[in-house]
């Protein structure tokens, strides 16, 4: 078989040919993997959500979106409400996003009704492996970080190099860049935490 | 040529990483550990032997005036397909490890440089086992790399501790280890490629 020629009908016939090709066979595959990424995507969530609960006998309500404007930018926060078996209020998770080192850093992290962190797990991140990526683990129970426990309510969770003071922590070993990235996820889940509470209490009580 | 001489040529003599000096961009930025490096090597090497069997297949229907329009839109649409099995079916990990490098495999310009100067002057087979030899070259390249990488900077291969955790170089997960150590490896590949 010849090469067929680059003539205008030509090249607008193939050119538009290969695209309708190949977008049948995108939708199609897309129509497959919908299902699967959705619902490794739930699973994902709602293991996290167990985990930094510390319960596996909860229920979640419905996630609720929070956008608030933090030092002049719009952060946007997912606040998921957790009872326990008996339907008494256990707090909440949420999901809180910083820039890190290497980009984006999503944190999902549990407070009581007080606000005291009962755990976080990373949600997204590229830190640099070894280093910033240590922040899976570093602020655990138990590890030198730990966070576990404290509630920003006595002074915002800060690196311990900029202030000794207060809720210092000691940031990850050359990762100070995250650690505080870390922190201020923390801080501004917190925040919102506690705000989106008050302002549920008072429409509550209008009503 | 036959194809073993194919696959050959693409793992030694044009060795994508240590000779052609193809992909930079994901070679130093993605290879911050040994088990990133493999599987972006071994993701770019399912993405190289599909779009080089179809190109290579449509060679003939393709007008020369739009042949790079045309391979462009092949090797996208196999990427994306790679995108959304990987996040559908790969374990989480490796996922978010390599997620925002995956659609980067469109401008990779070991992808249409082959297409480019392989697949679209000879056979579908050959082009397979070109799209095989290249793929591993490259998943070789990044894999050693990978290691290397992580050994000096981090201490461990593929996540086993070796080295106890005061013997890190720090400098070698970061940006400069990886143009550091990635000179020194060309230069030892060069030396045993000679001999």
């Amino acid at each position: 078989m010849e090469k067929i020629k680059s003539s205008l009908s030509n090249m607008i016939l193939v050119l538009v040919g290969v695209a309708l090709i190949v977008g049948a066979i995108l939708a199609y595959v897309n129509h497959i993997t919908e299902g699967p990424i959705r619902t490794k995507a739930e699973q994902t969530l709602a293991e996290g959500i167990k985990k930094v609960m510390g319960s596996s006998d909860i229920s979640v309500a419905a996630p609720e979106v929070v956008n608030e404007r933090i030092d002049g930018k719009q952060f946007s926060f997912t606040i998921h409400k957790v009872n326990n078996a008996t339907g008494q209020s256990l707090g909440s998770a949420v999901e809180s996003t910083t820039m890190g080192f290497g980009g984006e850093l999503k944190v999902l992290v549990g407070f009581d009704v007080n606000g005291c962190i009962l755990g976080y797990t990373i949600l997204s991140t590229s830190e640099t492996p070894g280093l910033g990526m240590k922040a899976g683990t570093w602020f655990q129970k138990g590890n030198k970080g730990s966070v576990i426990g404290l509630n920003p309510k006595d002074g915002e969770l800060h690196v311990s190099k900029d202030d000794k003071n207060g809720n210092a922590i000691d940031a990850i070993t050359a990762s100070t860049i995250t650690s505080r990235a870390f922190l201020k996820a923390i801080n501004q889940a917190y925040k919102v935490y506690m705000k989106h509470n008050k302002d549920t209490q008072t429409k509550q009580e209008r009503r | 040529m036959s194809n073993l001489k194919i696959l050959l040529n693409g793992l030694i003599k044009e060795n994508p990483t240590f000779v052609l000096f193809l992909g930079m961009c994901p070679t130093l930025a993605t290879t911050t550990s040994g088990i990133n490096g493999l599987s972006m090597g071994l993701s770019t090497m399912a993405v190289l032997v599909c779009t080089n069997f179809v190109i290579s297949c449509i060679k003939k229907i393709t007008p020369d005036m739009v042949r790079i329009p045309v391979f462009i839109v092949v090797i996208a649409a196999f990427v994306t397909i790679l995108q959304m099995f990987m996040s559908a079916y790969a374990p989480q990990s490796i996922n978010d490890a390599l997620g925002i490098y995956i659609p980067l495999i469109v401008v990779n310009c070991i992808i249409l440089g082959r297409a480019e100067s392989f697949a679209c002057k000879n056979s579908p087979i050959s082009s397979i086992f070109d799209g095989l030899g290249i793929g591993l070259g490259f998943t070789m390249g990044l894999t050693i790399l990978g290691v290397v990488r992580e050994l000096l900077g981090a201490g461990s291969i593929f996540g086993v501790r070796l080295l106890p955790e005061t013997c890190n170089i720090l400098l070698f997960v970061l940006p400069p280890g990886a143009f550091i150590s990635l000179g020194y490896l060309v230069a030892l590949f060069n030396k045993f490629k000679k001999a």
